[in-house]
């Protein structure tokens, strides 16, 4: 995907790109080789005591059955939440383009999860459906429905799931709606007056001229399933119960928390880093080819 | 719409109606659940309509212990959210306009290269480089500050994605046209390309202002003065205590509170950009 | 002549500034995680200590939850701009403590600026979890509470319950009456799962977590609660949550409401929930010490405190820390101490404001904060009670509590869950043991 009319000079692409890559540099690129470089190192708190252990910390890690069990976790988890909240803000983006003057006061709306702090989400998550004082707890325990995540696994991925994708559909739906304003209705027109009906006419050509806009929003809810979720997981599960929803991000974040075990925890940040990079590589080959520009 | 379809339009409705209850019930019991006392609220039955203890609660909230303890004005403190906010905003949209113009429009070695090193940011949270990067902050002497608060939140690969994103669906011929007109990369994109991006830095826009306005982790970290400090870690202050969960009603009413700044700016960007929404609906 | 009455104004200016030396005020950074009332309190006390003397000035900061602050403790230190005085909560003591450098112990402070001191004056189980095994203190108790078993008097006269109970099998049959009587989701219930379960349950038990005094005496300490007494108490959970006569209310204390709400008349959680309940609670309650079995020899013995004690950073200078220990004794004072407790609810750290509190009629009035200091002076505490000291604590209790889980939630038996958290804990353990040096 390239564009073929394209500007000829050759040092001003650099300077444009000169701020984001210093600032990338110094507040990115040289605090993570620190952090990577830890991945090797067995180190207390305060990082007083260090001795280099070249790849323990990942021998360690792929003989940890915990660690294969946070993988099928994030798997489960990461593809409920994607699937779910691009769905679902798609649906709501669809309907809302559809009136202006709607569209604006929905937006409004809906960017509350947004801007509820994850911790305060997992605050009112907790609030809704604890098992005994929760308020929507009340209708399941009287449809006779034993609903405990703080003991059933299941029960704690349902509402974690529910939780994380409640927060994201605000994100996806506003960048869904700004892509379905973007299209021209003379092109829908058109549409129409060769005779399509509504839904042919969004999945051939609302749709493919979306495209763009979904493309990027499944690399960012990919990166955010994968790395932003600790927040809203600490906050509703810790984890729990019994490490039924400990996503490989969360082992990440609780493993090296105050100090725990800092190099364990860098190593499985560089797997799951690389992880991801590769995921999204994949999509930037085989799933760009599909997205019209 | 292009057809008048009156059943399509109620279906509509009822869809976004659904959607708001989906997405908006969570606040609203949040907030009913702060205009209760406490005993109502973890009972179980609690009522679906306002109680009679708001007043009571948000006092309670903001001056019992509140007020007194926070020592810097409440003023202090929006600003300071505000400065930040805006300043991770405007950073960020900033720096990735420029960089994806420059992946997007020019050829040159290492293309691929930079949008990948820049991309890659995204890969390795914060939460995980903390100790080094405060390192960082430290010994560039910017802890403490609004540069300190601001620059390490603004490198981002998502902007640059969108930005990206958006450049590559604008017609080739527009380009043609600029060059034939003897533009050149900077008339093009002041002229042409920044106007048709409106709405995507608009979105851009809201969703950087909130993400920058919930910062927690960070500008804790790295402030210690008062006058330094943001309107989420006083609301914090104020009540968060390993309690806090025992009166519901109390975590109602800050959650409340703590939501309202990023929202009440959202309402007024929405005004500012539905007009620009409507100038270039084409 | 004018110039030489300038010269001699000059000559006495100078001679005055060079004779006054510049009063600079030491500044001491203290950074804290209290908020709301106590919050007030960590500033009052301040200005107290800063009015009473113009040569040092502490300021406090407070830098988010007990884990924020010490997580900002951390990275300060790694980056050298780490404060004066840190309060850091009682699960980070391993981790304090085992980088020599990182810290100064206290009694090393209070001996070095030759500030009066003595170890005798201070409660025992207090002080003894931040000491070492000789006795020497490494970090200054400030805010202390302990686990201890709330009653709804009310619910339990209702249900028919005499007394409250005193033993495990007492509160096993209240709950069974408490659940004949309507309470379908709650007979006895808790919070803070592993500290009530395994670290308090040990201590009153006067059987240990682990080794070498619970690791007070070493880093080279083995787990082993898996003891037959222990996997009986996990056994009898596990059969009572069956029927939720026992239900579990999750790791830490978020679910601490349903003692309030009355839907759990036997809760047992902090001490330091008592302004809560007071504030939340419709019905007439007490707190009562923690249950125990009758058979199991020794019990009752003593509880441990939870809570958080204040640190001083290492690497700072001769006269900042000359301040610090001066705060110190400042916050050690009898009455200080005395109104500090009746007010806060933080436990006495002195036997002298214990003894102040209960001549000044204080428990007469209110006798439910005397619970947890009744428990904690209940004996002279044993090598098994004296406090716990395991490395990385935070991620110990999830591993203790993902066990404990897993058995309620009848993935494993008692004896299986007990032995895996043994066998985890003991490999982060080891992990730990050669970080410290």
């Amino acid at each position: 995907m390239e564009k073929s009319v394209v500007f000829n000079n050759k040092l001003l692409p650099y300077l444009l790109l000169v701020p984001q890559l210093i600032i990338t540099f110094v507040f990115f690129y040289w605090p993570a080789s620190q952090a990577v470089w830890q991945s090797f190192l067995r180190e207390d708190a305060f990082g007083l005591n260090s001795e280099f252990i070249g790849l323990e910390n990942y021998q360690s890690l792929f003989a940890d059955p915990g660690y294969y069990k946070s993988m099928l976790i994030t798997v489960i988890f990461s593809s409920l939440v994607a699937a779910l909240s691009l769905s679902i803000a798609l649906l709501f983006a669809t309907q809302a383009d559809k009136n202006l003057k709607a569209a604006g006061a929905y937006k409004t709306l809906m960017i509350w999860p947004y801007a509820v702090a994850p911790a305060v989400a997992g605050v009112l998550w907790i609030f809704m459906f604890h098992p005994t004082l929760g308020t929507l707890a009340r209708p399941l325990r009287w449809m006779n429905f034993d609903w405990n995540p703080l003991l059933n696994g299941n029960h704690a991925m349902a509402l974690v799931v529910m939780a994380a994708v409640w927060k994201q559909i605000s994100y996806n739906f506003l960048f869904f709606l700004a892509g379905l304003q973007s299209i021209p209705k003379s092109v829908l027109e058109a549409g129409a007056i060769d005779g399509a009906g509504p839904m042919r006419r969004f999945w051939t050509i609302t749709f493919p001229l979306l495209s763009p806009t979904t493309f990027f929003l499944l690399v960012v809810n990919i990166v955010y399933v994968f790395f932003d979720t600790f927040g809203i997981i600490d906050a509703v599960t810790g984890g729990g119960p019994a490490g039924a929803t400990t996503t490989m991000v969360y082992k990440v974040f609780a493993d090296g928390r105050l100090g725990g075990d800092l190099g364990g925890s860098a190593a499985q940040s560089v797997v799951l880093m690389v992880i991801v990079i590769a995921l999204t590589a994949v999509q930037f080959k085989y799933v760009e080819r599909k997205v019209q520009y | 719409m292009v057809e008048h379809r009156p059943l399509s339009d109620i279906i509509a409705y009822a869809i976004l109606t659904f959607g708001i209850f989906i997405v908006a019930f969570p606040v609203y019991l949040a907030l009913i659940a702060s205009t209760h006392d406490a005993a109502t609220v973890v009972g179980g039955h609690m009522p679906l309509a306002p109680g009679g203890h708001m007043l009571d609660n948000y006092y309670r909230a903001i001056f019992v212990g509140g007020s007194r303890a926070i020592r810097e004005p409440v003023g202090q403190m929006l600003l300071n959210s505000f400065i930040s906010a805006i300043g991770i905003a405007i950073g960020k949209i900033f720096i990735s306009v420029l960089s994806a113009y420059a992946v997007v429009y020019f050829r040159f070695p290492f293309r691929k290269t930079a949008f990948w090193i820049i991309f890659v940011t995204l890969m390795l949270p914060v939460e995980v480089r903390i100790y080094p990067t405060y390192k960082v902050i430290a010994d560039l002497k910017m802890l403490d500050t609004y540069a300190g608060l601001i620059l390490p939140l603004i490198a981002s690969a998502t902007g640059t994605l969108l930005f990206r994103q958006f450049f590559m669906t604008i017609p080739e011929e527009l380009l043609e046209a600029s060059r034939i007109d003897g533009a050149g990369p900077f008339r093009f994109f002041w002229d042409t390309l920044l106007p048709l991006s409106v709405t995507t830095i608009a979105a851009l826009f809201v969703i950087q202002f909130i993400y920058g306005w919930n910062q927690y982790l960070w500008p804790l970290l790295i402030t210690t003065q008062d006058s330094m400090q943001t309107i989420v870690t006083g609301i914090k202050k104020m009540l968060y205590t390993t309690d806090e969960l025992a009166e519901w009603q109390l975590a109602m009413a800050t959650a409340i509170l703590a939501m309202l700044p990023p929202v009440a700016v959202v309402v007024f960007m929405q005004r500012l950009f539905v007009r620009g929404l409507v100038e270039t609906e084409k | 002549m004018a110039l030489r009455q300038f010269g001699a104004a000059a000559a006495v200016t100078v001679a005055l500034a060079l004779a006054t030396p510049a009063h600079a005020v030491t500044e001491i950074q203290w950074w804290h995680a209290m908020t709301g009332g106590n919050n007030d309190i960590v500033n009052k006390l301040a200005e107290e200590f800063n009015a009473s003397q113009s040569d040092y000035k502490v300021i406090p900061t407070f830098k988010g939850s007990y884990p924020d602050t010490m997580n900002a403790g951390i990275a300060a230190f790694r980056a050298g701009t780490a404060p004066h005085i840190i309060q850091v909560f009682e699960v980070g003591t391993a981790t304090m403590m085992s980088a020599t450098g990182a810290i100064k112990p206290v009694y090393q402070l209070m001996k070095d600026a030759n500030e009066p001191f003595d170890p005798k004056a201070y409660l025992p189980t207090i002080t003894g979890y931040y000491s070492t095994s000789k006795g020497d203190m490494l970090s200054f108790p400030f805010n202390s509470s302990s686990m201890v078993m709330w009653i709804n008097k009310d619910e339990l006269k209702k249900a028919g319950v005499a007394e409250i109970p005193k033993t495990w099998p007492d509160v096993f049959a209240a709950a069974k009456k408490l659940k004949a009587a309507g309470h379908e989701t709650c007979g006895f219930s808790n919070a803070w799962a592993s500290w009530a379960h395994i670290e308090q349950f040990s201590a009153w038990h006067n059987v240990p977590i682990g080794t070498k005094a619970n690791g007070l005496d070493g880093f080279d300490t083995v787990l082993t609660f898996n003891s037959p007494l222990h996997v009986k108490h996990l056994q009898n959970l596990i059969d009572l949550q069956k029927d939720k006569t026992y239900d579990y209310s999750g790791r830490e204390n978020k679910s601490e409401a349903r003692f309030a709400s009355g839907e759990c008349a036997i809760f047992l959680t902090s001490s330091g929930y008592y302004a809560t309940a007071k504030s939340t609670a419709k019905f007439d309650f007490t707190s009562a010490p923690m249950p125990y079995y009758p058979d199991a020899a020794g019990a009752p013995q003593n509880s441990i405190i939870g809570g958080a004690s204040l640190w001083v950073m290492g690497g700072k200078k001769p006269d900042e820390y000359k301040g610090v220990a001066k705060f110190f004794t400042f916050l050690s004072d009898t009455n200080r101490q005395a109104k500090l407790h009746q007010e806060s609810g933080y436990l006495p750290i002195t036997k002298a404001a214990y003894e102040k509190t209960k001549a000044d009629g204080f428990y007469e009035k209110n006798p439910v904060p005397e619970t947890p200091l009744k428990e904690l002076t209940n004996k002279e505490p044993t090598a098994n009670s004296r406090g716990l000291r395991f490395g990385n604590m935070v991620q110990m209790r999830d591993v203790w509590a993902e066990q404990i889980e897993a058995a309620l939630a009848g993935q494993k038996t008692a004896q299986q869950a007990l032995d895996d958290a043994v066998a985890k804990g003991n490999a982060m353990l080891r992990t730990f043991e050669k970080t410290a040096k």
